[in-house]
């Protein structure tokens, strides 16, 4: 598509079952009741000139600029505070209006720069549209009084300049960061003459403030006070492509503005239901990595991992993969190879890999990144509700009375969801925080969370019992509900295991480390404060107990009543932008797409007939397995595409021995990632601006990826696999992506009605999407659950493995930041390194105190499975007794520590809950320092180039 | 760099099966529960390889557990990959 910006109305969309109609510039004009007349005349393809307003926005009346005259109304009231009402008469270009706009525009110039023909917004100003709109020919007041010209760029932020010398203080910054951001970062300093825009302090620059980089102040600045630095250096964008971000499980939708093949500014897309026009600094500005000196466009091989590397043509690498997983197959058996599919990657390329792997190596040895985050996910809500995924979309939020937010950092890793959970609760609604962490939702800007439960690390399972025994012997249970849609024998029994006193609040409040009271307080706020929406994360899931914890969540959700409509729901907070979409291809070992076991005749006869091969019908081994498999001598060949299981996996001298007793690890990727230190076969691969196909996020939401520039490698990942399969002996002809979502919909029942047509038609479907679902399922099991009844299932707490002693006394958690995202490989290639250029250890002051640490200092962490070396933070946003890091920077090494222990059901990683011992340290470990070497000895490229 | 490492993956394997019949406690078959969820999540090797090694060292419903599996399991040339000629790759 050409340029255009996006149509902005003015002022926020109204929903009301009531229409009134209204002449505008004879015109007559039906809109939903409470929409004002700005709204109005832009909905009827009319524009009443404005500064202030914005449709992301409250009205704020303050440009008057938009001032229109109304029959029977006195003055010129501003249009965009006047609500439309029924019979309404209203006159948008009277020459009164007209000269009260010159004059407002006239004072507007009179302190602006006349530099437009170099302004980086030339042509693209809402200022300069406006001069144009009114007809302004002079300013009478002239150029010689006081003035804010003079005034100096904020060029701190990376991505975006503050220029207040061309600041019109119409406050659509400081109000998109209230309002659509929930940060409260900026303000108007001063009055009358003396306002500007300030972000904190007047110490403070937008780097140093707390501004959180989402660009929301950039996107509704109408000049170029805020404005992309790349604007300044590109240009303006010629053509604009709308696309998927390929961060977080939110799914933002942009509009890659595009000046040739460059790509000049991200923006996100106001009709993206994901994300509703709003970003963060990750997918907004931290897109620069796709071009990054370190991004590999070339295949290399080599013998030995010792070896340096080799550049080769893509042909002789293909053709060496193939045949060394051919000689793999046939010495050991195809069950001595594997394929890990990306959760990065599109769903068409998941669909791929796992083809490849079934159809071509013949095993099911394929797994996911999701092994080690929302596999308990999958597990937990299939027994219970009978999906494999959350029950609601993103919009659902705007109805929630109680949100139940546990363990998951929302500001930090759904920073564009938690924008809107904040202007929820901001309006009213109630917050319960489970987390040992003082998570940033417990107290922001306007927000305070009703309860914050610190639980102690790996007791999940003995707080949601305590909830449930509150809610059940407190008689709070929704029976109503529960006779209706569950099975009430089931119930029964739930209900007598949580009321034993075991499982009263008092009993478990040494186990949890919870205030019993606290504990009451909260159950019977989520059991009575009316809609109750539980939110969760991987403080849930990577646990040895968590998918008994997601079963327990789902427990609650019955037990009252809080499924099956808007506001409600279980929620997972899926991390990867395509994580729900790889589960849902069949990346698992155990199942094909659509969750649906290998063991399913039915569903094997389905693929066999459109596959022409037969399916094992015998589960496959998950990563760990085949680490395992690998130390044995049994597992030889490993194809793995967009993971880099060396630095996200748990264990990480489990996970290089494995690698290093392969015979042939292939790694395609972007960039030569840890994993990449310990393979053979090198394929470059293809970023999401390069590629065309399809991601789901965490509301099942089937999004498309468009193809903005030519892959720097030459192909988009799936054409990759393709030419691996074809050399291996299949036949696969795809040309598009779409084709491939063609056969996925074919194959997998709740895809059905998913094309590329269509989607390019609606923008985007939740699956399922099928004849009982044509338009998709924003909200799930609303007459009833997939599964029939819901099934509830007792879940007693079994404490970990993993205990705190003598030499290991303190616990460890992990957790994500907001400007770096989980392994770092593309956030830490852009400008974000700026924020986190280290992971730190966070340490309670009294452990720190203990111990002699100061913030600032190297401190040594040591687990059972072996220690790194980082620099400590102390804060007392963790607990005492618990210690917490985060993993974006290999140097860190943070997997070293963690341990073997997993999900019982899905052998999830425990990653929350390592005991440790932190000690002043004044150097590197020695795993550190011979990691490092091998590093940078895998890393050399020969310079004998490719033919 | 993993010279000197080892793990023991069949002190792996008896770990998970005793921790799924902990965490099954309350089912009421939780025989056939772990029997199935064993069944339905590992490989055949991964059974044969626990089997092998006996049973001495599970929890009593993990022993039954296992009595099941193994009357279930067919020989142990079925853990070898199917046939490559069935995929379609040559075997060469």
């Amino acid at each position: 598509m050409g340029y255009e910006p996006q149509v902005d109305f003015g002022t926020p969309a109204v929903h009301s079952d009531t229409t009134v109609t209204l002449s505008i510039d004879g015109r007559d004009v039906s809109v939903p009741a409470g929409t004002t007349v700005m709204r109005a005349a832009a909905m009827s393809g009319g524009s009443i000139p404005k500064l202030c307003a914005s449709d992301n926005l409250k009205q704020f009346g303050s440009c008057r600029l938009c001032l229109v005259e109304i029959d029977g109304m006195r003055g010129t009231p501003a249009s965009c505070t006047t609500p439309a009402a029924q019979g309404m008469v209203v006159h948008t270009q009277t020459e009164k209006v007209q000269k009260l706009r010159r004059g407002v525009m006239e004072l507007y110039i009179s302190d602006h720069p006349l530099d437009c023909l170099t302004c980086s917004a030339n042509n693209d100003c809402e200022l300069q549209d406006q001069a144009a709109n009114v007809g302004l020919r002079d300013v009478r007041f002239g150029y010689d009084g006081d003035n804010h010209l003079g005034a100096a760029t904020d060029i701190s932020n990376p991505y975006f300049d503050f220029d207040p010398s061309k600041c019109i203080v119409c406050s659509r910054c400081v109000r998109a960061c209230e309002e659509v951001q929930g940060t409260f970062a900026l303000t108007i300093d001063g009055r009358g003459f003396g306002s500007k825009v300030s972000a904190g302090l007047a110490s403070d620059d937008f780097l140093s403030s707390e501004c959180v980089s989402c660009g929301a102040c950039v996107q509704a600045c109408p000049t170029a006070t805020l404005n992309e630095k790349a604007v300044k250096t590109i240009g303006k964008p010629e053509r604009s492509v709308i696309t998927t971000c390929a961060y977080c499980g939110v799914g933002c939708t942009f509009r890659a503005e595009m000046r040739g093949e460059e790509v000049v500014r991200m923006v996100p897309w106001k009709d993206g239901k994901a994300n509703r026009g709003h970003s963060c600094v990750k997918g907004r500005f931290a897109w620069g990595y796709a071009k990054h000196q370190d991004r590999m466009t070339k295949p290399m091989i080599r013998n030995a991992i010792t070896e340096p590397w080799r550049e080769v043509t893509w042909d002789e690498a293909i053709s060496y993969a193939a045949s060394e997983f051919k000689r793999i197959g046939a010495k050991y058996g195809n069950n001595a190879l594997g394929g890990i599919v990306s959760s990065r990657c599109t769903n068409e390329e998941g669909f791929l890999v796992q083809k490849l792997v079934r159809a071509g190596f013949g095993t099911n040895n394929v797994d996911t990144c999701a092994r080690v985050c929302h596999s308990p996910t999958g597990y937990g809500l299939k027994n219970t509700f009978g999906t494999s995924a959350g029950t609601q979309d993103f919009d659902s939020v705007e109805d929630s009375d109680v949100m139940l937010v546990i363990g998951a950092n929302p500001t930090d890793g759904h920073p564009v969801f938690a924008s809107r959970m904040k202007k929820r609760l901001r309006a009213g609604a109630k917050l319960i925080v489970i987390d040992p962490r003082r998570i940033d939702m417990v107290r922001s800007p306007h927000i305070a969370a009703d309860f914050h439960l610190p639980l102690r690390p790996g007791t999940n399972v003995a707080v949601l019992s305590a909830i449930a025994h509150v809610i059940v012997t407190e008689g709070l249970a929704d029976e109503a509900f529960v006779r209706e849609r569950c099975d009430m024998d089931e119930y029964r029994d739930w209900a007598d295991f949580v009321s034993d006193p075991r499982n009263s609040p008092e009993f478990l409040a040494p186990v949890t480390g919870v205030d019993a009271e606290l504990l009451r307080g909260a159950a019977r706020l989520f059991a009575t404060g009316g809609n109750g929406a539980i939110y969760y994360g991987l403080g849930v899931t990577e646990h040895s107990q968590g998918s008994s914890t997601v079963m327990a969540i789902a427990n609650l959700a019955m037990a009252t009543g809080n499924i099956g409509r808007r506001g409600v729901g279980v929620n997972p907070l899926r991390g990867q932008n395509n994580v729900q979409g790889a589960c849902d291809m069949g990346s698992f070992p155990h199942e094909l797409s659509g969750y649906r076991h290998v063991s399913d005749a039915d569903a094997r006869a389905l693929f066999e007939a459109e596959w022409g091969v037969r399916i094992d019908p015998e589960p496959g081994l998950r990563i760990p397995n085949m680490l395992d498999a690998a130390t044995d001598g049994l597992f030889k060949g490993l194809y793995v595409q967009g993971e880099d299981i060396v630095q996200s996996d748990p264990d990480t001298k489990h996970v290089v021995a494995g690698l290093e007793a392969m015979e042939c690890v292939i790694v395609q990727d972007i960039f030569l990632n840890e994993t990449a230190n310990y393979a053979h076969i090198f394929l470059p691969g293809s970023t999401f601006l390069e590629k065309s196909g399809t991601f789901t996020n965490a509301e099942r939401r089937i999004q498309p990826v468009r193809k903005v520039m030519e892959p720097l490698n030459g192909y988009e990942d799936w054409q990759v696999t393709q030419l691996l399969a074809n050399e291996m002996g299949l036949d696969w002809n795809y040309t598009h992506a779409s084709e491939i979502m063609d056969e996925i919909a074919r194959l997998t029942p709740t895809f059905a009605g998913v094309s590329f047509a269509r989607l390019d038609e609606v923008g985007s479907l939740q699956w399922p999407v099928n004849a009982d679902f044509p338009d998709g399922a924003p909200i799930m099991h609303v007459d009833g659950f997939v599964r029939g009844k819901g099934k509830f299932i007792v879940t007693e707490y079994v404490p970990t493995d993993e205990r705190t002693g003598p030499r290991f006394p303190l616990l460890l958690t992990t957790g994500r930041i907001l400007s770096q995202y989980n392994v770092g490989a593309q956030t830490r290639r852009t400008e974000n390194s700026i924020w986190h250029e280290e992971d730190r250890l966070e340490i309670h002051p009294s452990d720190a105190e203990n111990r002699g640490v100061h913030t600032d200092d190297w401190v040594r962490l040591a687990s059972r499975s072996g220690e790194t070396t980082l620099r400590a933070t102390v804060t007392d946003r963790v607990a005492p007794g618990v210690v917490y890091t985060t993993f974006h920077h290999p140097t860190t090494q943070a997997n070293v520590i963690t341990t073997d222990n997993s999900d019982w059901a899905t052998n999830c990683p425990e990653y929350k809950v390592t005991a440790v011992q932190i000690t002043p340290s004044n150097g590197p470990s020695q795993w550190q320092e011979e990691y490092d070497a091998h590093s940078g000895l895998s890393r050399r490229i020969s310079a004998e180039a490719a033919e | 760099m993993s010279e000197g490492y080892h793990v023991d993956t069949t002190a792996k394997l008896v770990r998970m099966v005793n921790q799924i019949e902990a965490n099954l406690a309350h089912d009421k078959d939780p025989v056939s529960t772990v029997a199935d969820h064993i069944h339905a999540f590992w490989t055949v090797r991964m059974q044969v390889q626990l089997l092998d090694h006996g049973t001495h060292e599970l929890g009593p419903v993990g022993v039954e557990a296992f009595k099941r599996l193994a009357r279930g399991i067919r020989s142990p040339h079925q853990m070898a990959a199917t046939d490559p000629k069935d995929h379609g790759a040559d075997g060469g």
